[in-house]
């Protein structure tokens, strides 16, 4: 059994300050202190994990505080599989941007004799890839992919913009030690669509909210202008043309062994970019312009364990009173 | 060279105008092209000009303008093209 290792205090947050297992590699990792104490359950592939019930209080606990605001606001719930249409995903350019994150779901689809070697290729422990075929399906990457082509369906948006509440488990493929970079995690995103002033006041309006939900909970935090990890040499270029226009905004929390802060809420802007691709009109005809605000909901669950203990009956009163109260 | 790189951006549509009407120093941004549509123009200058453009370089203002992209060009060829 692990000793426990003291969680960081909010005093610790000196920037770029160590914590305190980087000061001693042999400590155990965050990651094992997680599976000793059962907060996750290892499943033989990093990034892919079980979690307790514990774990699932502390998601829902803080979603309800999402949804007081989301309600407010008159947001509208929709929930999407963790999948969507493939064409959508290769209309959307996300593969241009992503491909080293997107995966895409293969199934068997062949004959008998396909069938048997299938089962020769497994018994003799070779590749069976080839075997496998391209389905319509592919693994939601962010929540609101498919809400964008759902939306422009139904024709223009009405005047005073639309503002959506969406869930769902996202897939990117990048096996990390890191707790918090998992391959399935579940993000809660609000979408704003409309006029460009409506969607910065939306963004605006969570700039504000998102760092004070976070101290709310006891934890520190810092907003940083950040970008989207775009693939390649070409990528740099992307990255810098988005930091350039402040396009993208992150609440970073400490939450690993001696590594920067982890992203936990992200403030976006897209411009026009899903209104062009999808064709989105505001109700005056103009390209609609978006913007969202994206809870990564096992970051923020994972940065409460890390800095409050691994057993939520010990978290501070105020806390558990924000969560659970 | 300007003629060269005029034909790369037309040839592509990388922006939605008239490649022949754009002003060497308007903003090619403004004028839609896209952040993606600049990571193609960079590839396509690349190949044609057997050029890397350096890290120092990849930013905005580097594909801002048909003058900016010149002067790059002209930069990182010596002169040679």
């Amino acid at each position: 059994m692990n000793a426990p290792t003291p969680p960081i205090r909010s005093t610790d947050r000196a920037e770029g300050a160590s914590t305190p297992e980087a000061a001693t590699p042999d400590a155990a990792t965050f990651l094992d202190r997680l599976f000793a104490d059962g907060v996750l359950m290892p499943s033989g592939v990093d990034g892919l994990y079980g979690r307790s019930g514990a774990f699932e209080e502390v998601i829902e606990g803080f979603e309800r505080l999402v949804e007081r605001f989301a309600r407010a606001d008159g947001a509208i719930k929709v929930h999407f599989p963790p999948a969507m249409p493939r064409v959508n995903m290769e209309k959307s350019g996300y593969l241009k941007s992503f491909p080293q994150l997107a995966g895409a779901i293969h199934s068997f689809v062949g004959n008998d004799a396909d069938h048997c070697r299938l089962i020769e290729a497994l018994t003799e422990g070779r590749d069976w890839s080839d075997l496998q075929s391209p389905t319509d399906v592919v693994l939601t990457p962010a929540a609101c992919y498919p809400l964008y082509p759902a939306v422009a369906a139904r024709g223009p948006l009405p005047e005073a913009g639309a503002l959506f509440d969406l869930k769902s488990y996202c897939f990117r493929h990048e096996p990390s030690k890191e707790p918090t970079r998992m391959q399935f995690f579940r993000m809660r995103e609000n979408v704003c669509l409309g006029s460009s002033e409506q969607v910065r006041a939306f963004r605006e309006r969570w700039l504000e909210r998102g760092p004070e939900m976070i101290r709310s909970l006891g934890l520190p935090c810092e907003l940083d202008v950040a970008n989207d990890p775009f693939f390649g040499r070409g990528g740099k270029l992307m990255a810098r043309n988005q930091r350039d226009q402040q396009l993208k905004f992150e609440l970073l929390v400490p939450v690993n062994d001696g590594a920067e802060p982890t992203a936990c809420l992200s403030f976006n802007y897209h411009q026009d970019h899903f209104g062009a691709l999808w064709g989105l009109t505001r109700a005056d005809g103009e390209r609609a312009h978006s913007a969202c605000v994206g809870f990564g909901l096992e970051r923020i669950a994972l940065a409460l364990f890390r800095h409050h203990g691994t057993d939520t009956a010990t978290w501070p009163a105020a806390v558990r009173a924000v969560l659970w109260g | 060279m300007a003629a060269r790189i005029r034909e790369l951006i037309g040839s592509r549509k990388l922006v939605p105008v008239a490649v022949d009407q754009i002003d060497v120093d308007a903003d090619l941004y403004e004028l839609g092209m896209t952040s993606f549509a600049s990571v193609q123009l960079m590839l396509a200058l690349e190949e044609a000009f057997d050029i890397e453009f350096p890290e120092r370089m990849l930013n905005r203002k580097t594909f801002a303008t048909l003058a900016a992209i010149d002067r790059s060009v002209a930069e990182l060829t010596g002169g040679r093209a």
